[in-house]
């Protein structure tokens, strides 16, 4: 053959032994087919252990009553002792070292979250107190008269 | 003396009948059935009727993973289900129940607020809504780079390294749970608090609704609660004429929900 053939033909087989060689480097050597097969489990496996060392922020009721542990033992026999304490208290993190304090959130539309009143008869919600949050002293805050702890109404 | 054709003929059927009886005594490694049956299987089980929508779950969920909590987006949310005595259904879920449900107006986007009065109101509900963990994942098998994957304990997720964002996964999926991460640059989805339930804990978002209405279990354990009510009780899958196989169930799946 000619050689005005073979010239291309370099610069074809150069450009492929040069993505191979780039893609040797490139590509980590666990990425490729895992327990799911090719169509569901060709990834790269190192990152299934990436998302297992995701940070939690959340640390649980458990968590804070192993030093509030009179605030839990009272709060779980009020009406509100279902509510886990970050709902209010907010994500601990590295709670007591960082933050050393955790901004509680005391606002009306918090509660309001539950205790609007809607009527869903196929829900829960309907077996909650509720309030009309326009009639019910619109613009106090909640804890101002109820104590968030024990929302119990003969208490107040 | 016997035959050349009778030899070929004995031959022929001995050499067919030992091959049938040693690949029926071909012993099994353990190790291998055991990894086509795994031990663990992630499963999620939402009760509607549980649900009261404060939306603890949702807020609980953004903080957890870094999703920014005013963006547009959201790995769970709930929707809010009302059908009336006339038999219309309407939905909505304002900002994906981030702040909850707090007001009687039902969010319906350009024809405005529609207020339905309680005397109407036959039946409404909450549906909470996450990453379904599909065994046959349609977000998976559209990935041109192998970015997004099923693990063998039957989680979704999404390498960030990996991921070009091109988008095609958050297309594919048909319960519209995927989305472009606004900081990360990639796509994102629920991967059932991954880094939480592998070191022992439970979902943010489980951990948070203080009514029990979300819950995860091991749907390979028969005595795990979730197996259990997924075993015994009136379940119900989102899109099951998808054939994904979803391995989110719900009680109280009402009709209307889509």
């Amino acid at each position: 053959m000619k050689r005005h053939v073979w010239r291309p033909l370099y610069v074809v087989i150069g450009l492929v032994a040069f993505i191979l060689v780039f893609r040797f480097f490139y590509v980590p050597t666990d990425f490729g087919v895992q327990e799911r097969g090719y169509t569901f489990g060709y990834h790269r496996l190192q990152n299934e252990q990436e998302w297992k060392d995701y940070p939690a922020k959340f640390k649980g009721s458990a968590y804070c009553a192993e030093c509030h542990d009179e605030n839990a033992t009272s709060i779980a026999e009020s009406g509100h002792g279902i509510i886990p304490c970050e709902d209010c208290h907010g994500a601990a993190f590295n709670h007591p070292e960082d933050p050393e304090t955790l901004s509680i959130d005391r606002g009306r539309d918090l509660c309001l979250r539950c205790h609007s009143q809607l009527l869903m008869p196929s829900s829960q919600r309907n077996d909650l107190p509720g309030i009309d949050p326009t009639g019910h002293n619109a613009g106090i805050e909640c804890a101002d008269c109820h104590n968030p702890h024990n929302p119990s109404l003969e208490d107040m | 003396m016997m035959k050349r054709r009778e030899f070929l003929k004995s031959a022929a059927v001995f050499v067919s009948g030992a091959a049938v009886s040693l690949s029926a005594l071909e012993l099994l490694d353990p190790h291998e059935v055991l990894a086509q049956n795994p031990e663990l299987r992630w499963g999620f089980l939402v009760n509607t009727y549980n649900c009261v929508g404060c939306g603890m779950c949702v807020k609980a969920c953004k903080i957890e993973n870094d999703i920014p909590l005013e963006a547009n987006v959201t790995r769970t949310w709930v929707e809010r289900y009302v059908i009336t005595k006339q038999g219309e259904t309407y939905s909505d879920c304002p900002k994906g129940a981030l702040n909850g449900f707090t007001s009687k107006q039902i969010d319906q986007n350009e024809s405005g607020m529609k207020k339905i009065a309680d005397a109407d109101i036959s039946e409404a509900f909450f549906v909470p809504k996450l990453c379904n963990q599909c065994s046959n994942p349609a977000c998976v098998q559209v990935c041109p780079v192998g970015a997004t994957y099923s693990t063998a304990d039957g989680v979704v997720l999404v390498d960030r390294k990996w991921c070009i964002g091109c988008g095609y996964c958050i297309m594919g999926c048909p319960y519209g749970v995927r989305f472009f991460h606004p900081v990360e640059h990639t796509a994102d989805k629920c991967t059932f608090c991954y880094h939480r339930i592998s070191n022992g804990g439970n979902t943010a978002c489980a951990q948070a609704c203080p009514f029990g209405a979300r819950q995860i279990g091991n749907l390979k354990d028969p005595n795990d609660p979730v197996t259990k009510a997924v075993l015994t009780e009136r379940v119900g899958i989102l899109r099951e004429e998808f054939g994904t196989n979803p391995n989110v169930y719900y009680i109280g799946l009402s009709k209307e929900v889509r």
